[in-house]
């Protein structure tokens, strides 16, 4: 059980990673605030969960582990709302979404 | 490993010192001396690390400076804002 | 192993200096300022390397959380992001640049100096006056039994601060997000708990492992400015909890006084806790201080007295 863990924690981390990088990325090339956030809440979010899970099958213990979770739990929330209000703010504030044709409804 | 986090505070401090005099907004002078504090702190606890653990006292002093600084940020954020707003009427931006 | 440590010691070095020049050199006030707390974030992963777990808590959430909650709010306050300026004059550049010489000439020979002080410094005297403070962790012995005047004197700095920000003028509306969305709220309430039982755990910690007041303040004063964000502490802007308010700002300042002067009535000398109540003394003085350092954050934040 706990060598199965071990074992699959670094595949777990390593693809954190990689989705923590794609959303680096996407900050630092998306052009808005709105394509911006959804590099950074979406593609960030999974990348932590990842690496959260496999710090979790590395962990001491199980309280251990949970607490690892429960940061990932934490931020999910924190993040969620944030980037709501950070693109609602942008809105009322009258910074459009770029559209390829045409204006979307918001 | 502790001289490469000195030779950091030292960077940092002289990166701050140069931004705080050069700096001709009040602002970005509050900014500097908040760097320039930080890299005091990080001087501070990397003198404290030993292979025996830290140093309690430089410890709990960087502890104290922490907040210390935050108090000395906000008095002085507080100040330059009542500054400018006695020359611009209280309005909503 | 020991190679990816030095790698990730050198990223951390670079992203500080990097992080600094821009907080300190990028034209845009903005754009420093988000620097800046980038700046305090990646300094908290410092101190968890130099193995200062407590530093490291408190750092995030004042470093980064209120004091970037404090420019921001500034920041936006200031007429169009302009800062007031102060333009050089020419006959004042020589005198400057003499200033900015002496002054780091100075910071090196006090670097140099401080490089040569004796090391491992009191660790020794503190481990051995611990079993007589009544704490089991080195840092709360320090910072509230044996140089509990030094932490007396700080609260009693932080409190003129707050006095000088509230002798300015009357607060100054914090700023709430431009829409409506019961997103805030609806945060603030799921975070309520969790930013009440993070501090009481980390005082209850602070006896015997990293913790204690300063951490729990912080992380208190922290989720406080959030709350004042969201508006969910209406009764610090009523006039008549003012009075309460007020107390409840100086009671850990009061409480280290009260602690000090029982020390010199019952054993002759200021701030000498007797051994016997030493644990219970600091359990209370320590929780009067986080709840005290929490709400002086807060009133820092208001920028101006509540109630007026």
């Amino acid at each position: 059980m706990t060598e199965g863990l071990a074992l699959i924690a670094p595949w777990l981390i390593a693809a954190g990673v990689l989705f923590f990088m794609a959303g680096a990325l996407g900050l630092w090339r998306f052009p808005d605030v709105y394509s911006r956030l959804h590099a950074l809440t979406k593609a960030d979010n999974l990348g932590l969960g990842l690496l959260c899970l496999g710090l979790a099958c590395q962990a001491a213990s199980v309280s251990a582990a949970l607490k690892i979770l429960l940061v990932w739990g934490l931020v999910l929330v924190a993040s969620s709302i944030g980037a709501t209000l950070m693109a609602s703010t942008a809105l009322a504030r009258g910074l459009r979404p770029r559209t390829r044709r045409g204006s979307r409804d918001s | 490993m502790s001289g490469f986090f000195a030779l950091l505070a030292a960077l940092l401090s002289g990166l701050a010192l140069l931004g705080l005099f050069r700096a001709t907004s009040l602002l970005r002078r509050i900014l500097a001396l908040n760097v320039l504090a930080s890299a005091l702190f990080l001087l501070l606890v990397t003198l404290a690390h030993t292979e025996a653990g830290l140093d309690p006292v430089p410890h709990a002093m960087v502890l104290t400076g922490i907040v210390v600084a935050v108090s000395t940020t906000a008095a002085a954020l507080a100040l330059i804002l009542r500054a400018t707003h006695s020359h611009h009427d209280e309005s909503d931006p | 192993m020991s190679t990816f440590i030095i790698g990730f010691d050198l990223l951390l070095g670079a992203g500080l200096l990097w992080l600094a020049w821009q907080a300190l050199f990028h034209p845009k006030p903005f754009a420093a300022v988000v620097h800046f707390m980038a700046f305090g974030l990646v300094m908290a992963l410092v101190w968890v390397r130099l193995e200062a777990l407590d530093i490291a808590l408190a750092e995030a959430a004042i470093g980064t959380g209120v004091t970037g909650a404090l420019l921001l709010a500034a920041l936006g306050r200031l007429p169009n992001g302009a800062t007031p300026r102060l333009a050089l004059r020419p006959w004042q550049r020589p005198p400057v640049a003499l200033a900015l010489g002496v002054v780091l000439l100075l910071g090196l020979w006090l670097a140099w100096v401080a490089w040569q002080l004796p090391r491992p410094g009191l660790s020794a005297e503190v481990t051995a006056a611990l079993p007589e403070s009544g704490v089991r962790h080195p840092v709360t012995a320090v910072l509230l039994n044996l140089r509990a005047l030094d932490t007396m004197l700080e609260l009693a700095v932080m409190l003129g601060a707050v006095w000088l920000v509230w002798s300015l003028g009357p607060e100054l509306r914090p700023y709430a997000p431009a829409t409506a969305l019961p997103g805030l709220p609806a945060l603030t309430r799921l975070l309520h708990p969790l930013f009440l039982m993070v501090p009481a755990y980390l005082l209850w910690r602070g006896s015997h492992a990293p913790g204690g007041a300063f951490p729990a303040g912080a992380v208190l004063g922290a989720g406080g400015v959030l709350l004042l964000l969201a508006d969910a502490v209406p009764w610090m802007q009523r006039p008549d909890r003012q009075p309460l308010l007020r107390l409840l700002l100086s009671t850990g300042l009061v409480l280290f006084l009260g602690l000090a002067l029982g020390g010199l009535l019952l054993t002759g000398t200021f701030f000498a806790i007797p051994v016997a109540i030493a644990a219970l003394a600091i359990l209370v003085v320590e929780v009067a201080a986080a709840l005290s350092i929490a709400l002086m954050l807060m009133a820092c934040y208001l920028y101006g007295e509540p109630g007026r």
